[in-house]
């Protein structure tokens, strides 16, 4: 490098100092002292070199272009040398051609100068100005030949690159520095050579200062001939130096030592020559070339080792590759050198290789497959029509064939017959083929004018028609040739055929002629004895008739076959001369750009877009993979390139594929199924070739745009004649096999497994099968076959066949029978199943995990069996055994058993759904995260921080929930505060005889109007105003557990006291489950404290007080525990359940209702309680199952649904809105399907048929009378169910949501403007009532107890409306109040009501859930009889326990009386019969005094009537003479719906 | 029944929640509560306790130390369900509010035996528990907990006791807590449980179970 580099840096010297002195001998005679003077210039020239450096790049161009550029090859060898070069040939050359360069240079210069400063510091890329193009063949050799010494060079020069980067650097700080050293308008003539001359230098000081580590500037091209160029780098140094200027010593000194500068001598010197031989020497030294010849094998194989043949030793070697073996021999020869070299070569001394990796079979451009399959087999039978042909000619010539000539005769005639045969095959298979090519011709065609007639194209499918021109004459020859061939086949034949008949002919004629010569003579004989013989006579002629006289065959004509062989290959064949079509079905057409493609194109293929496909694998019927989704593509092929593994258990049965499309993000469609047939066992992973089935669906697709649908009549013809149908199909293409073990063996199911289906399939498609071995199912024979065969065992395509026999016939792999799943299972069991079964501690355990519900809290089992007491199973057992059996003591009434079992039943599945709910947690139920606060809650929170962490004066705080985990008995207490009551019925004196006068039934609306008034005078009238009016006292029971408050005095007590009753859990457990299936009532009934003075004796009064306190029953309110544990607290003034008949009590009417303040009031007179009702400590309600159920809606609906609930909730959190309910099958249906009216029992309409207020009533009543059953009683923690109309009927129990459904239907049945409301109520919560609208006003319905209330009571207990459904709507309630005091009803007003459907979103017409109509049988009568016997009886029974320490008497008389009064009650639903009541008893049983009263309770199992008779304490007397009456009255209604009333009494005689 | 041989096997535990490391916390606290299988039952002791509020050591241990006392016994007819501490600790955060810093759970060793106090003996029963705290949801969950002293909790510490649910669940590690425990067994090799190397001066050879124990 740096000799070079000092030389550039001495030629600019030259140049600058020397400016005039272009005379090139005198450059070089004073070259010698300017060297010298180098030294005290030193950076001058490479200064001046890189400033001018850019130029050069610049004006490189143009110097090419030059016309003298034949100079250029000339000074090409040079380029290596510049330094050295520029004087030599310039000297060489003339002056001219140089001068006229430098002219050029020169007006160059002063162009390019403006453009350098700026172009300096850029290295612009700039074609190569030399090629090494120009070095002679020779010469190139001699490169080669020098490479070595080159190289040396180059690694001297690396080794001096440091030292003149330094240079280098500081050059290029000077490059900037000295941007303008020449003044412009000084380009002397040395100037632009000396310019012309760099034009080399920069380049190899470029390219050598920074060889590796970039890309020499513009360098790409060479780059390519990197391996030219690094070797003339070195070399063309060398070379210019011999060729230019020294001696070899003198060029090394120069080389070595100009860096050293010790020596500064240059000579020239004449080029240097190496002669070819020593070149050739040179090249033997250096370069190896291996020679051809074979290498023994002793030399490819270790020493003393016999070379060994695989093949020969019986082992598998494939075929190799084949090689011409010169190139083998090179290679072995090349390996030899190499180091490892052996390591090449195998035990047989040859080169290792791989089998051939080539299949034998031919592939094949993509061309239309049926075609090319015609072809083959035209081609087969042409073949073999060629050779039968042969083999004919060859046996007809006796000379050659050694055969006995029978055989060949015979054989010969084979040949003929096949030949004709293969002949019309042959002829057949043309035409098919001609047929074929035309239809692809007609096909392409049509395809053409459609993509003409849309003006794009959407496939790339693309049909080229081949033409092979043919040679016309030698096809020509061909051609007649064949036909001539046929023509003497045929000719032949005939002949035969000809000669056959002829023979034919010839014996029939003989015969006929024998039979016409036998004719005569027995024409003759006949002639002599036609009298002798008549019957002969009649019968010879018919048999004799026969023998026709034959005609002789025509010989063949061989025009006419020659014409008719003509014919048959004009049409079937290609005419001679015509070219070869050959069609090629190629996918390289171009497909229309979207953007240049109509609307209606680009629509289809973005809906073909939009649709993806994927295929999902049946195993058996089981879906065991499924690809992923593949959108479709343009040409409508989808990839997926999966391979699933499967390991399969079960017996290899079916293998399907579903295809699957899906469009967009709707819902996905099964397209077809393929059949995939279980593979064969000899197709092993990695063999399985890849096969194609086609599917079709019959689905009907019509498409809103260009594109075809499927299953739609459509046409190409603009006409629309010619109709298609399309249907969807397509091909799967697959490949299924078995995978392949660890140690090669193919994990296929064995043999022995006797199964005829795989056996079969196994048989189909075998090669064996086919070669003619019959069957596989003989192993043994198989076997045999293998062996005879020489199959070669080692083979791997025989692998899996081998594999199969070994397998078979050693029988060393038994499979069992059976399969076992956890086969280690007895191991692990630690005692015996029996002993499992018998062990009481076991079972308890078990029954324990498996969560049964009686044992499901069990504690402490005890360790030995022998503490088990059995009893402990005896209420699990018993219910097992009761499952099925429906037994009727608890259950009176069939019907209801048989609902009860069934709700029994339903419920049990229900919970068992919700335990497996509860086992899947959320992360709220493990984790407590606050919430994501909203702005004004974060502000909250920010000055929340700046309050007192400990304010002296706290705020009150909710109370803390709590969890009930560990909760235990006694840890929970009710508390119930009694705050006061309003309008407690007040005693009434005993006034023997009073007169009532006698009313008729009332009207309802006189009803309403006069009931207040009516008693009001006549009772004040009776009334003493000192007698204490009544002395009230509350008692609450709960589980048995009985409180009750302190007597207050009057008609409106306050007592203010709080009761405190504790709580227990069924079965101790205390799961928020069990807490919500507790079905105890809480029970608040109210009692009149009476003192009875029972002072025998008058004159004792003085000393004693001798009273007995009796209490009676005034009336109760019954609260559900289960309402109180989800509402957390109870607070509010219920309305309390008073008999309608109270006897020795009236309702105080006090002055103010005779003012008539309120007539509101009127409605609902009653008496009144205040409670309030909580639990200590606070339970966590336990939350409905968050489970989404599926649905049959719409799914656009369910959105609707969501959304509205959600701006619901957002607007009024707390109101209710309910858009969609679950039913009892555990479906989402939307909640206007409920409503649709429903006929009424038609006994009820006929009751009051003028009367629709009353009939509305009474339909309320009706309703009432279903029993309730709360939802979440029954299906624990489980949201509302609704069952509809005709269920809830059924199973006749069922919660508000479906007494409001079923009254709300009818009411709409009835003609009514009725809606579902849902709201809050007390005491039920969230709760559903009617509302209807009659015809000034509204009217609030409770269902479940049949009253109904002015939308002005205040005592309705509807406390707040959330939102109103009606048959086709919901309206949801957006108005400032919810109470139903202060809402406007009008659902018109959008402002007030904001409804569902809407203009928006139109009432799509849901069909209704419930059915078209109710069927009501009616109910029997007996029965009912029956049943209330039977209740008499159990209810007194149950008196008589309950005062064990009593004397139970029954009043006969009473109890009769009161039966005969009980359906009178019945009658008027209950109301104001007190009166008339009252009269008669007291008329009857004036002796006795009389306390009791009619219960009235809709029927659904006697645990609620004896609970109800219990509650009002009657049994609780124990005066020694009283007597007791009671009476049960059922009153049937339809359906099963059963009124029932008991009137219990006690009687006390008076003296 | 005495003469019939124990129906329960008694289990005594007593130890302490000695020491905890938590290199970012200071003014810990912890509480621990035993969490056990239907068939057990505390027959002494206390189940549930809560610890002073310690500072860190000053010297390289930064330790801190509780030094809480454990004492239970339990009484129990089937070692399924045995009995497992609950640890949780806490601490004050940035602002002052109580978060916790660690729950973890540590079965109650199953062979009896007692802590050497010796450096040199091996600790037979000295655990020690890593701790973790659930994980926010999200990051901007991360902070506003942060921000307001909310950290995620477990509804119940007990929860980290029962392996049901946890997979909805994310944690991250924080700390160790440090445990020791002596434990005294009764009845169980009559009741034919085998728990630990064989006790020599125990019952001879253990007495053929009577009835079925599983």
């Amino acid at each position: 490098m740096n000799p070079q580099e000092e030389k550039v840096k001495i030629i600019t010297e030259e140049f600058i100092e020397n400016d005039e002195d272009a005379d090139v001998g005198r450059q070089k005679t004073s070259r010698v002292q300017r060297r010298k003077r180098k030294k005290q210039l030193p950076t001058a020239g490479p200064d001046e070199m890189v400033s001018e450096k850019s130029h050069l790049g610049d004006q490189q161009e143009p110097g090419h272009e030059d016309p003298n550029a034949d100079a250029r090859p000339l000074s090409m060898p040079t380029r290596r040398g510049p330094r050295s070069l520029p004087p030599i040939p310039s000297a060489s050359r003339t002056g001219f051609a140089e001068f006229s360069m430098r002219e050029r240079m020169r007006e160059k210069l002063q162009a390019a100068r403006s453009k350098a400063e700026s172009a300096l510091l850029q290295e612009i890329p700039t074609p190569r100005p030399r090629r090494l193009r120009s070095p002679s063949e020779k010469e190139l050799e001699t490169e080669f030949g020098t490479e070595p010494g080159g190289k040396i060079q180059t690694t001297q020069q690396e080794d001096d690159s440091q030292s003149y980067s330094r240079v280098k650097f500081r050059d290029s700080v000077r490059k900037i520095k000295s941007k303008t050293p020449v003044p412009p308008g000084f380009p002397s003539a040395e100037e632009a050579y000396n310019f012309f001359t760099f034009n080399f230098d920069p380049e190899p000081e470029e390219s050598e200062e920074k060889p590796k580590a970039k890309n020499r500037d513009g360098a790409n091209q060479e780059e390519g001939e990197g391996e030219e160029e690094e070797a003339p780098v070195p070399e063309g140094i060398d070379k210019t130096d011999e060729e230019v200027l020294l001696d070899d010593k003198d060029a090394v000194d120069f080389l070595l030592g100009l860096d050293r500068g010790a020596e500064d001598i240059v000579a020239v010197r004449p080029a240097d020559y190496e002669s070819v031989h020593i070149r050739l020497q040179k090249e033997k030294e250096l370069l190896f070339i291996p020679s051809r010849r074979t290498v023994p094998t002793y030399k490819k194989l270790p020493e003393n080792v016999q070379p060994r043949f695989l093949e020969d030793e019986g082992l598998y070697i494939g075929a190799r590759l084949e090689v011409p073996r010169t190139n083998q021999n090179i290679m072995e020869n090349r390996l030899l050198m190499q180091e490892p070299g052996r390591r090449w070569f195998g035990d047989d001394g040859r080169i290792l290789a791989l089998p051939n990796p080539i299949k034998p079979f031919p592939s094949r451009p993509l061309v239309l497959t049926q075609e090319q399959d015609i072809k083959a087999e035209l081609e087969t039978l042409y073949k073999k029509l060629q050779a039968l042909r042969n083999a004919v000619q060859v046996s007809l010539n006796p000379a050659k064939t050694p055969k006995s000539l029978d055989t060949t005769r015979r054989a010969i005639n084979e040949y003929k017959s096949e030949i004709r045969q293969t002949r019309k095959l042959r002829d057949i298979e043309q035409e098919k083929d001609r047929t074929l090519l035309k239809t692809i011709i007609k096909v392409w065609k049509e395809m053409k004018s459609l993509r003409e007639f849309q003006r794009f194209t959407n496939t790339p499918l693309k049909l080229v028609l081949r033409k092979e021109k043919v040679d016309q004459k030698a096809d020509e020859e061909a051609y007649e040739a064949e036909i001539q061939a046929e023509i003497s086949e045929l000719l032949e034949e005939h002949r035969e055929e000809y000669e056959q008949r002829m023979d034919e002919y010839r014996s029939a004629h003989q015969q006929w002629k024998a039979w016409k010569k036998a004719q005569r003579t027995k024409k003759k004989k006949k002639k002599q004895g036609v009298e002798e013989h008549p019957d002969d006579e009649m019968e010879e002629p018919y048999p004799e008739e026969d023998p026709v006289k034959p005609v002789p065959p025509e010989p063949t004509n061989q025009a006419v076959i020659e014409q008719e062989v003509r014919e048959r290959a004009a049409q079937s064949r290609r005419r001679p001369g015509e070219p070869m079509l050959v069609p090629e079905l190629s996918l390289a057409g171009s497909v229309t750009p979207n953007d240049q493609c109509p609307r209606v194109e680009v629509l289809r293929r973005e809906d073909v877009k939009r649709r993806s496909v994927y295929l999902k694998v049946l195993f058996n019927d089981k879906e065991v993979s499924r690809t992923n989704s593949r959108p479709l593509g343009a040409d409508f092929r989808v990839h997926f390139g999966q391979i699933f593994n499967l390991q399969i258990v079960n017996w290899p049965e079916s293998l399907t594929l579903q295809v699957y499309e899906t469009v967009g993000h709707s819902g996905t469609t099964l397209l077809a199924e393929v059949f995939l047939p279980i593979p064969e066992t000899t197709v092993v992973t990695g063999r399985a070739p890849l096969e194609e089935v086609e599917f079709s669906s019959n689905q009907h697709v019509t498409l809103d745009h260009e594109g075809v649908g499927s299953g739609v009549p459509f046409s190409f013809e603009a006409d629309g004649s010619n109709q298609l149908t399309l249907m969807t199909s397509g091909k799967v293409s697959n490949s299924v096999s078995w995978a392949i073990g660890e140690n090669g063996i193919p994990l296929i199911p064995p043999l022995s497994q006797q199964n005829i289906g795989f056996r079969s399939a196994l048989k189909r498609a075998d090669a064996i099968s086919s070669i003619g071995t019959s069957g596989l199912t003989d192993m043994k024979k198989l076997a045999k076959w293998a062996a005879e065969s020489k199959l070669d065992p080692n083979d791997p395509n025989n692998a899996p066949l081998m594999q199969l026999i070994l397998v078979a016939t050693s029988g060393e792999s038994y499979v069992p029978d059976f399969f076992r799943l956890e086969q280690l299972q007895q191991e692990f069991n630690f005692v015996s199943d029996e002993e499992l079964n018998r062990s009481k501690r076991f079972r308890l355990l078990r029954l324990r995990s498996q969560e049964v519900p009686e044992f499901r809290n069990y504690k402490q089992i005890p360790v030995y069996d022998r503490e088990i007491m059995e009893k402990v199973f005896q209420d699990y057992e018993k219910r097992l055994r009761d499952r099925n059996v429906i037994e009727t003591k608890d259950h009176i009434d069939t019907h209801r058993a048989i609902v009860a079992k069934y709700l029994q039943q339903v419920r049990e599945s229900v919970i068992n759904r919700f335990l497996i709910a509860k086992h899947h947690f959320l992360l709220a139920d493990l984790i407590v995260e606050e919430e994501v606060p909203n702005i004004s809650i974060l502000g909250l929170r920010l000055f929340k921080l700046a309050e007192q962490k400990r304010p002296l004066r706290p705020r009150r705080k909710g109370r803390k929930k709590v969890t009930v985990q560990n909760l235990s008995d006694g840890d929970i207490k009710l508390l119930v505060n009694i705050i006061r009551a309003y309008d407690i019925p007040v005693r009434k004196p005993i006034t023997s005889k009073f007169q009532q006068p006698p009313r008729s039934s009332r009207t309802f609306s006189e009803k309403q109007a006069a009931s207040p008034t009516t008693h009001s005078p006549t009772h004040s009238a009776d009334y003493p105003l000192s007698q204490v009016l009544v002395r009230p006292f509350v008692e609450v029971s709960f589980q048995r557990t009985i409180c009750h408050t302190t007597t207050a005095d009057g008609p409106n007590p306050s007592w203010n006291e709080e009761l405190e009753l504790p709580f227990r859990a069924p079965n101790g457990d205390y799961s928020t489950t069990s807490l919500q299936s507790v079905k105890d009532d809480v029970f608040i009934n109210i009692f009149d404290e009476v003192l009875y003075d029972v002072l025998e004796d008058d004159r004792e009064r003085a000393s004693g007080i001798h009273t007995r306190i009796e209490r009676h029953w005034l009336g109760c309110v019954k609260i559900p525990f289960s309402t109180i544990y989800f509402q957390a607290k109870i607070d509010g003034t219920f309305k309390i359940d008073t008999p309608p008949v109270l006897l020795g009590y009236s309702k105080e009417r006090s002055v103010v209702a005779e003012r008539g303040f309120d007539p509101v009031r009127s409605l609902s007179e009653g008496s009144y309680i205040t409670l309030f009702i909580t639990m200590e400590p606070q339970l966590v309600p336990g939350e409905s199952v968050r489970e989404k159920f599926d649905s049959q809606e719409d799914e656009k609906l369910l959105q609707a649904t969501e959304k509205f609930q959600a701006e619901c909730a957002l607007k009024f959190p707390n109101r209710q809105c309910l858009t969609t309910v679950i039913d009892i099958s555990g479906k989402t249906v939307f909640i206007t399907r409920y409503l649709k009216p429903l006929n009424p029992p038609q006994e009820l309409l006929n009751a009051y048929p003028n009367n629709p207020q009353a009939t509305a009533e009474l339909v309320a009543r009706y309703v009432s009378l279903i029993p309730f059953l709360p939802d979440t009683v029954s299906f624990a923690g489980i949201c509302d169910l609704w069952s509809t109309s005709d269920q809830f009927l059924d199973l006749l129990a069922g919660d508000e949501e479906e007494h409001a459904v079923l009254l709300c239907n009818y009411f709409l049945s009835l003609g009514k403007k009725a809606w579902l409301m849902m709201g809050n109520a007390i005491p039920e919560g969230p709760t559903a009532y009617v509302l209807t609208r009659e015809q000034s006003h509204y009217l609030i319905w409770n269902p479940c107890s049949g009253h109904f209330y002015g939308q002005f009571d205040t005592f309705c207990p509807l406390k707040s409306v959330g939102c109103l459904i009606g048959p086709d709507n919901i309206w949801f309630n957006i108005q400032r109040h919810d109470s139903p005091l202060r809402i406007n009803f009008d659902i018109t007003k959008p402002k007030l009501w904001k409804s569902f459907f809407s203009r928006s979103l139109p009432y799509p017409g849901l069909s209704s859930v419930q059915p078209e109509e109710l069927i009501y049988q009616r109910t029997d009568k007996a029965a009912a009889a029956e049943l209330q016997d039977r209740i008499e009886k159990i209810l007194k029974e149950k008196i008589m326990d309950w005062r064990p320490r009593h004397l139970t008497r029954w009043n006969r008389y009473c109890t009769s009386t009161l039966r005969h009064f009980l359906p009178l009650l019945e009658r008027s639903q209950g109301e104001d019969v007190e009166d008339d009541h009252r009269a008669e008893l007291l008329k009857q049983l004036g002796d006795y005094r009389f306390s009791g009263f009619p219960l009235h309770m809709p029927y659904s199992e006697l645990k609620p009537l004896i609970e109800a008779v219990y509650s009002t304490g009657v049994h609780n007397i124990d005066v020694p003479n009283v007597e007791f009456a009671l009476a049960v009255y059922i009153h049937p209604y339809p359906k099963n719906v059963l009124s029932v009333w008991i009137y219990v009494a006690s009687l006390i005689r008076n003296r | 029944m005495a003469a019939a041989g124990p129906s329960v096997f008694l289990l005594m535990v007593n130890g302490q929640v000695e020491s905890a490391q938590f290199p970012e916390y200071d003014d810990l606290y912890c509480k621990y509560c035993f969490v056990y299988g239907q068939d057990w039952a505390p027959t002494a002791g206390l189940e549930e306790g809560i610890s002073q509020i310690t500072c860190k050591s000053q010297d390289v241990r930064r330790a801190l130390v509780w030094n809480f006392p454990i004492d239970i016994t339990f009484k129990s007819t089937n070692p399924y369900g045995w009995p497992q501490i609950v640890l949780s600790v806490y601490g004050p955060d940035v602002f002052g509010n109580d978060v916790i810093r660690g729950y973890g759970v540590a079965h109650v060793p199953l062979s009896p035996g007692s802590t050497s106090v010796c450096e040199n003996i091996c600790f037979r029963h000295k655990r020690t528990i890593p701790m973790f705290v659930p994980e926010s949801t999200s990051k901007l969950q991360k902070f506003t907990s942060w921000f307001m002293g909310r950290r995620p909790e477990y509804t119940d510490p007990k929860v980290v006791a029962q392996g049901e649910g946890r997979e909805v669940t994310r944690v991250r590690s924080q700390g160790f807590v440090t445990l020791l425990f002596n434990v005294v067994t009764k009845d169980m090799r009559k009741l034919g449980y085998d728990t630990g190397p064989p006790d020599t001066h125990g019952i001879l050879g253990p007495s053929p179970p009577q009835g079925l124990p599983g």
